[in-house]
């Protein structure tokens, strides 16, 4: 009898963690796909707050954090799409993307994925008021995407942003076409090698690559 | 007691797995243990059981409008959603008994309710409250503007306006006197506001008052401010009713804040037909500290040989200039900052003498100036803040003044010996300021403190025959404020503040109120008003007095409305301006100085701005407008009178436009003034009377300017050079600031720039000290 409560109360335990992360797993592995396929401001809004409300119920996870920094981002992008100066509208969940990821770079240091989304950041800044802000944000998104390739050469996401950097990049700033263009094809040739350490890592952006690069050509 | 086998089999797993280690040895806590299995188990199934509760509702602000966006969360678990265009917002959730509901949204006070999951369907209906954020609170901003990358109200001018309006000649208040409120006055320097004189507006640098903020004053010749716009971050001009924080200003307080740390080692190099400076910053590795110090030289020679002067000049103007700064960020919070500076100049010319014809007036000046500013803020757990400064200025003038025949030799002319002359001063100036702060609820808070300004003035007058008539005039000034913020509502929010002080020479104290009230009357849109009383002691260069002299009085009384929505900006106020107890002068042994405080006046007027950024693409441009009617009796004035120093219509246009394409920046600026009063007072006896007196002509200046930025698309470049070419008075438009006049009144002479156009031409050159190598090597 007492052996038995033993293990009983082993299993408890046990069933509790092992629930616990098989949950948290399943909920995540419902959730990634639609980084890379959700497009609206709302769906975006909806996903970060999805991936907010696992992030704050686990507080030990990083990715969680990290996807709801990241959905943040695209929401804004979205919301400012091609237009400049919005810094008002952006400005704000530039705030709430900082903040959480932030904590997902408490979680997690020296990640090149969440270094990718910091320059994400730095350049939704930048782009809401590009007159007073060239100088600071600029060189911060510079620094922050050569952060990530530095911890990470093969991650196909860095080349990404590299690649759309270029394309967006008025070409009397130092945009072009062409270099965009290498770049993407490298980046998707990245993409074919790369691994994500779970299905739950990120691995996003092979799609919006190919996009990319039929719109060039 | 029976289990079923699955359960072994799986322990079998998930112990090899987990390896938990249980010591329970205790009988008693198994007797416990075995009447609480059931109700483990039971709990275990419940909280992994299928039950599942609906909970849906909607979400509305506190005016009944539906939000959409807001997410809803049951705290510690995943289950949650977000709420659709309609407000609305349906989840399922397995978790049962007390639950925290949270409902949050940008911009709105989070939500909280706990609720009992029982299985029942759960219908909510939430209202959010506002929450007041800087970005959209109601802002104070009756007399403020605000040059800042701060997103304010009263934040009209970017950091970056200072430096690209054309016709500001890159000085911090050339950009200032395109706002309303400031006059284009070119034959003395600083800012003459509302119908005050120049030294009714004060400066300040991180909190503590400036003293000789322009480099010293030559007769007739406006003189620069003496710092580079490039170490402030935030401007603050305020034109009437400003904070009980400052005092000592009877018009306007100009209070700058200078940047933080740099975002990167650099080295600079400006080369101008004016001048040549280097300078080097150093960001320290962990970007926690960094120091700087530049070092400038300044010579008008060439510019004057192509460009004629009026005056003729046997030591053109040249400065050297010198300053140094370090900053340290000594916690999260916290940030000390010191900047020194030096600087030493020269310069003399003749001028063909209005008192005697076929002779000429020489002026010299030698200038010596030492400045250091040391503040340093931190916060206190979460509610306090500390705000500290000291700052102190030695300077040191000597002035010599004498007549010239034509081959430059010194003369002393019968009837006119007083010409010449030599006057010494010696100025020691400190000012040490201490502000606590407390935060209050949402956006609320207090402020106190206390300013202690010490100065020591010696001037030592030397007249024709050598004899010496040395003065001296020390001063304490203490004062202690306080002033509250409080956000009565979203939308309604005061500032009230009361100032004291105590002056050692005038042996008197002054309380000074303050009020400001602003009321949010929509998005972007909002009105405000500002009350307040103002002291100032009289000016020193009055002093000392054989009379009992008064703090100088203003009490200002300012509405405004205000409107900045999608990058358009427009403002109107109206003012009026009450002057009390102003310095009377009398003019005894070849010296003006103050005899009582009999003066007084008043000033109104209406104010109008409009910014546009949006309508004409790429374009930005701002207007004025000023009108201003105002009389003072003060000084030597014989009875009220619209002082020389204030027109009637004031305006600006200033235009600014990028073009991407050929990585330029292109200003323009118009200014007008109508034409300033001016007078020839004399003296009748002891009564002062006009000897002459009329209009000077309207005012018109049409500058250019061209930045030429060629790093622009440039990836990580080397260098940013900026080019400038400048032409202020483009179209040589003659004009005239007033006239001066013969000792004996009989001529007059119209002052005038000291030349009609200006071309300025320059590259400045900074050297990014680019430190990503570095950090990508240390990283790896």
């Amino acid at each position: 009898m007492k052996k038995q409560f033993l293990f009983i109360t082993a299993f408890l335990f046990a069933i509790n963690s092992f629930s616990q992360s098989e949950k948290y797993t399943k909920a995540m592995e419902q959730l990634v796909p639609a980084v890379d396929t959700t497009t609206s401001v709302d769906g975006l809004n909806n996903l970060a707050n999805s991936f907010q409300r696992i992030a704050d119920a686990e507080k030990s996870q990083w990715l969680p954090y990290y996807y709801a920094a990241f959905a943040n981002v695209n929401a804004a992008y979205m919301m400012s799409m091609g237009q400049m100066g919005m810094a008002d509208k952006t400005d704000p969940l530039a705030d709430k993307a900082e903040g959480l990821l932030n904590k997902a770079a408490e979680l997690s240091k020296d990640n090149s994925e969440i270094y990718c989304v910091k320059k994400m950041i730095a350049s939704l800044r930048l782009i809401g008021d590009p007159q007073n802000r060239y100088m600071t944000y600029g060189p911060a998104a510079e620094e922050a995407l050569a952060k990530a390739k530095s911890l990470s050469p093969a991650n196909p996401r860095v080349t990404l942003l590299e690649a759309q950097d270029k394309l967006f990049t008025p070409e009397q700033f130092g945009g072009s076409k062409t270099e965009a263009k290498k770049l993407f094809e490298e980046a998707i040739k990245k993409y074919e090698t790369f691994k994500p350490e779970t299905s739950i890592h990120p691995s996003w952006g092979l799609q919006q690559a190919k996009h990319f690069l039929s719109e060039i050509k | 007691m029976r289990v079923p086998g699955f359960f072994f089999l799986n322990l079998v797993y998930i112990i090899n797995k987990f390896t938990f280690v249980f010591a329970i040895k205790n009988e008693l806590f198994m007797k416990q243990l075995k009447n609480g299995f059931f109700l483990l188990l039971l709990a275990c199934f419940l909280q992994n059981g299928y039950a599942q509760t609906t909970i849906k509702g909607s979400v509305k602000n506190n005016k009944g409008k539906a939000i959409y966006g807001v997410s809803i969360s049951l705290k510690d678990s995943y289950d949650g959603a977000t709420t659709d265009s309609s407000g609305n917002f349906s989840f399922k959730t397995t978790e049962k008994g007390e639950q925290m509901l949270i409902a949050s949204s940008v911009g709105h006070k989070p939500y909280e309710q706990i609720l009992k999951l029982q299985g029942e369907p759960v219908n909510l209906a939430i209202t959010l409250k506002e929450e007041i954020t800087e970005l959209d609170a109601v802002t104070i901003s009756a007399g403020t503007f605000e040059a800042s990358d701060r997103k304010r109200a009263s934040a009209v001018l970017d950091p970056i306006d200072i430096v690209t309006t054309a016709s500001a000649n890159g000085d911090i208040t050339g950009a200032l006197k395109t706002l309303p409120g400031a006059q284009q006055v070119g034959e003395s320097e600083g800012l003459f506001v509302r119908g005050g004189t120049a030294a009714e507006t004060k400066t300040f640098i991180d909190g503590t008052l400036v003293n000789n903020f322009f480099y010293s004053g030559v007769p007739n010749i406006a003189q620069f401010s003496r710092f580079s716009p490039f170490i402030f971050k935030g401007t603050v001009f305020s034109t009437g009713g400003y904070s009980a924080l400052y005092g000592q200003a009877l018009s306007s307080a100009l209070i700058l804040e200078s940047i933080d740390l740099p975002e990167r080692s650099s080295a600079n190099l400006g080369i101008t037909v004016l001048s040549s400076n280097a300078g080097y910053q150093h960001l320290a590795k962990n970007k926690k500290s960094s120091w700087g110090a530049s070092y400038g030289y300044t010579n008008l020679g060439l510019a004057f040989a192509v460009i004629k002067q009026k005056q003729d000049y046997s030591q053109v103007p040249a400065y050297h200039n010198a300053d140094a700064n370090f900053r340290i960020k000594t916690s999260d919070t916290g940030m000390l900052k010191y900047y020194g500076y030096f600087s030493s100049n020269k310069l003399a010319f003749t001028s063909n003498s209005i008192d005697s014809l076929g002779y000429l007036d020489k002026f010299a000046i030698g200038n010596t100036n030492f400045y250091h500013n040391l503040a340093w803020k931190e916060s206190i757990g979460k509610r306090w803040k500390i705000n500290a400064g000291v700052s102190y200025t030695n300077n040191k003038d000597d002035i010599n003044s004498n007549m010239q025949d034509q081959n430059k030799n010194d003369v002393v002319l019968t009837g006119l010996e007083f010409k010449k002359f030599s006057i010494d001063t010696r100025g020691d100036y400190f000012n040490a300021k201490l502000v606590l702060e407390r935060r209050l609820k949402g956006l609320s808070s207090i402020r106190f403190g206390s300013e202690f300004n010490y100065s020591k003035d010696r001037l030592t007058y030397t007249d024709n025959n050598g004899q010496q008539y040395p003065g001296s005039l020390n001063e304490h000034i203490n004062a202690v404020f306080a002033e509250a913020d409080i956000y009565i509502a979203n939308a309604l929010a005061a500032k009230a503040g009361t100032r004291f002080e105590y002056s050692s020479l005038l042996s008197k104290t002054n309380i000074a109120p303050r009020l400001s009230i602003a009321y949010k009357l929509g998005k972007g849109t909002q009105a405000s008003l500002a009350y307040g009383i103002f002291y100032q002691n009289p000016e020193r260069k009055y002093l000392p007095s054989t009379n009992e002299l008064d703090f100088m009085k203003a009490t200002h009384y300012i509405a405004q409305f205000q409107r900045v929505v999608n990058q358009q900006s427009f403002r109107a106020e109206i003012f009026y301006k009450k002057y009390d107890k102003l310095v009377k002068t009398a003019f005894s042994n070849y010296q003006e100085s103050a005899i009582s405080n009999n003066g007084f006046g008043d000033a109104k007027g209406i104010e109008f701005f409009w910014r546009d950024k949006k309508t004409i693409k790429n374009l930005d441009y701002w207007i004025s407008y000023s009108y201003l009617d105002t009389e003072r009796d003060f000084l030597n004035f014989p009875f009220a009178i619209t002082p020389n120093f204030a027109a009637k219509h004031t305006g600006s246009l200033v235009v600014k436009r990028f073009i991407q394409k050929w990585k330029m920046n292109l200003n323009g600026a118009y200014n007008y003034a109508s034409g300033r009063p001016y007078y020839n007072i004399g003296y009748d006896g002891t009564n002062s009377k006009f000897n002459d007196r009329g209009t000077i002509p309207d005012y018109n200046n049409v500058s250019f300017a061209i930045n030429y930025l060629p790093f622009i698309g440039k990836k990580n470049p080397k260098a940013y050079t900026v080019w400038v070419f400048q032409v202020s008075n483009i179209f040589n438009i003659k004009q005239t600031y007033g006239y001066q006049y013969s000792y004996n009144g009989y001529r007059k002479e119209a002052i005038v720039p000291t030349s009609r156009m200006f071309v300025f031409i320059g590259a400045f050159i900074s050297f990014g000290v680019d430190r990503s190598d570095e950090i990508i090597n240390s990283a790896l």
